[in-house]
């Protein structure tokens, strides 16, 4: 199957990615271009194969719930495009 | 000090080792030369002289102390081989204090407030960091065309693409900018550099080094390994960069090696598996020379050559092409515009300062993998692609095991072509995906790989031939590549151009 202009505008909202009308287009046909190429996937038979998703088969780590990392808040906030009285500043969501 | 620039690591050590040379004075040697070529090469996205210098002179006091003894400062570890010599990291590479923007107008102000796991093992051994190299943006690449900082020149043809993601490394490897570099391979980013530029390099088994530090592309392939001139050099670094991390989930607890142990064994018994779908037609006809001549040459050293079958080889493209992406797109969420990085100046909400932060902060590429991403994640697609796709992973994981069954190591070539030009593939995604098609199963598996000169091709631009391990295999690659460089001379060879 391949992409339509509104698919587009979805997937470009799914990823929180603004795309002028221009650049719609000529997204669309890249994105048909490449999912055309991985189409070929689909004629493969995979039935009763297991999905991998790492190279190794580990299970995770738990660590003692202890207190490692240092306080390094003015470190961080310090590289943020906007802060005051140490939080993070956004647009107002909530009126 | 001319000969320097194309010594080994090792060679530099004993120098260092005895008086002959200063960290320092090798440092500016470098420092001097990156001065003078990278304006035509463009491999470099960041220098601080300073920080650099005082790394040396920090060098150079602890070489003060006799070698293998312990130094005067208390807890300090015995000096290591490395300590004083230069090498640059790849941009990927968070670097305290230095500015790390992998490749990107989104972090092109960032500067890092901690250090990669990498980082801090190779500082530890005293090595002294030059900069930080160019690459394509969040690692998305093949020719290096896609950083913000503009694209790397081919030192052997400045018409021509270093290849990527890693070209900052290669270049500044090949025109003697460096030693010795950092770099990150996702789908082949260390090793077809490595081949396009007439290098060294090393992807290790995933989870041998630790990716903390390390700006994520896609988490289950991403694998950070050495670049530098001979398959020795590699192994010195290989030894320094790899270890258990805890701060990395994927991390393996492993014993610590000795990646140079074998690096002397004879290759005789060596049986070399040769996947014939490594040598259908897609391969040009100078690379299959190139490769068949080498092939020869391990004949000579005593090794033998089986056929080995890959079946699903042909699938590992659009298989990473689902899953990479789908990893990108969930990795480079944390862009938002919030903590760090660029933030879209103008915006009416909040949904809005994301979506142009974003817009204005990615390139075309790094879009569009973000797009394939989301797609083939979202609601109703997933099973189709995703899903099938880690199946068929799978698949070519298990070809691997049935094919080290017959063979020690697997070779062929690492990329289909020498160097190409600039923009001969960048206005088609899928011919650009396809340049990785040897390179990109290995990353898929899990497994090491190594690519290496053995010659060259069209124009007079490298070839790369490539090894695959087993898994953990390293020693035993690189024990396999020392010993075709003892016998050949292409790692040696510098282009015209920088000299």
């Amino acid at each position: 199957m391949s992409l339509n202009l509104e698919d587009v505008a979805r997937i470009a909202r799914l990823a929180r990615i603004e795309l002028s009308a221009a650049e719609r287009e000529t997204t669309r046909d890249q994105l048909n271009g490449i999912l055309g190429f991985i189409e070929q996937l689909q004629a493969v038979d995979t039935a009763g194969i297991e999905p991998m998703a790492h190279a190794v088969d580990v299970v995770q780590r738990l660590r003692p719930d202890t207190v490692t990392e240092t306080d390094r808040r003015a470190d961080f906030q310090a590289l943020a495009p906007e802060t005051e009285a140490g939080l993070y500043l956004v647009p107002r969501v909530v009126e | 000090m001319s000969d320097l620039i194309n010594s080994s690591l090792r060679e530099l050590s004993a120098a260092l080792a005895a008086k002959k040379v200063s960290a320092v004075e090798l440092a500016t040697l470098f420092l001097d030369r990156v001065e003078k070529f990278n304006p035509a090469l463009n491999a470099f996205i960041t220098l601080d002289h300073e920080k650099t210098l005082a790394q040396a002179r920090a060098a150079d006091e602890r070489l003060k102390v006799p070698k293998g003894t312990q130094s005067a400062g208390a807890g300090d570890p015995a000096i290591s081989p490395l300590c004083g010599i230069p090498l640059a990291h790849k941009d990927i590479f968070c670097t305290k204090g230095w500015r790390t923007t992998c490749g990107s107008k989104i972090l092109a102000n960032f500067v890092s407030p901690y250090d990669a796991n990498v980082v801090e093992k190779l500082a530890a051994a005293g090595m002294v960091t030059l900069g930080k190299l160019n690459m394509d943006e969040f690692a998305m690449g093949s020719s290096n065309e896609t950083s913000y900082f503009g694209p790397v020149k081919n030192p052997w043809d400045v018409s021509c693409v270093p290849g990527g993601s890693s070209g900052g490394s290669a270049a500044a490897i090949a025109a003697r900018l460096t030693p010795a570099a950092t770099g990150t391979d996702t789908g082949g980013s260390i090793r077809q550099p490595a081949a396009l530029c007439g290098l060294t390099g090393l992807k290790p088994t995933y989870g041998v080094v630790s990716r903390y530090g390390m700006i994520a592309f896609a988490s289950s392939l991403d694998q950070g390994g050495p670049m530098a001139k001979s398959a020795e050099d590699c192994a010195l670094l290989l030894s320094a960069m790899a270890g258990f991390d805890a701060r990395d989930s994927t991390s393996l607890e492993r014993p610590p090696e000795d990646y140079s142990r074998d690096l002397d064994q004879p290759l005789t018994g060596l049986r070399i598996g040769l996947p014939q779908e490594f040598f259908g037609a897609g391969m040009d006809a100078d690379v299959r020379a190139a490769v068949e001549t080498a092939l020869a040459e391990y004949r000579k050293l005593g090794a033998t050559t089986v056929e080995v079958r890959l079946p699903n080889s042909g699938l590992s493209v659009p298989a990473y092409y689902v899953i990479a992406p789908a990893e990108a797109s969930s990795n480079l969420s944390r862009f938002d515009g919030v903590r760090y990085g660029h933030r879209a100046p103008e915006y009416a909400d909040l949904a809005e300062m994301y979506s142009r932060t974003r817009a204005q902060g990615f390139g075309a590429e790094v879009k569009r993998r973000i797009l394939i991403g989301a797609y083939v994640l979202s609601h109703g697609y997933y099973d189709a692609y995703y899903l099938q796709a880690q199946k068929i992973r799978r698949l070519i994981a298990a070809d691997f095991v049935a094919a080290f069954k017959e063979c020690d190591v697997i070779m062929g070539p690492t990329s289909p072509s020498v160097a190409f030009a600039f923009g001969a593939k960048s206005a088609d995604p899928v011919q650009m995906y396809l340049s990785d098609i040897y390179t990109i199963s290995t990353n898929l598996a899990g497994l090491p790989g190594m690519s290496l000169p053995c010659g060259f091709g069209n124009n007079d631009m490298p070839v790369g031939l490539q090894i695959i391990g087993n898994w953990f295999g390293e020693a035993k690659m690189l024990n396999v590549a020392h010993q075709y460089q003892k016998a050949t001379d292409w790692h040696t060879r510098m282009p015209g151009g920088v000299k």
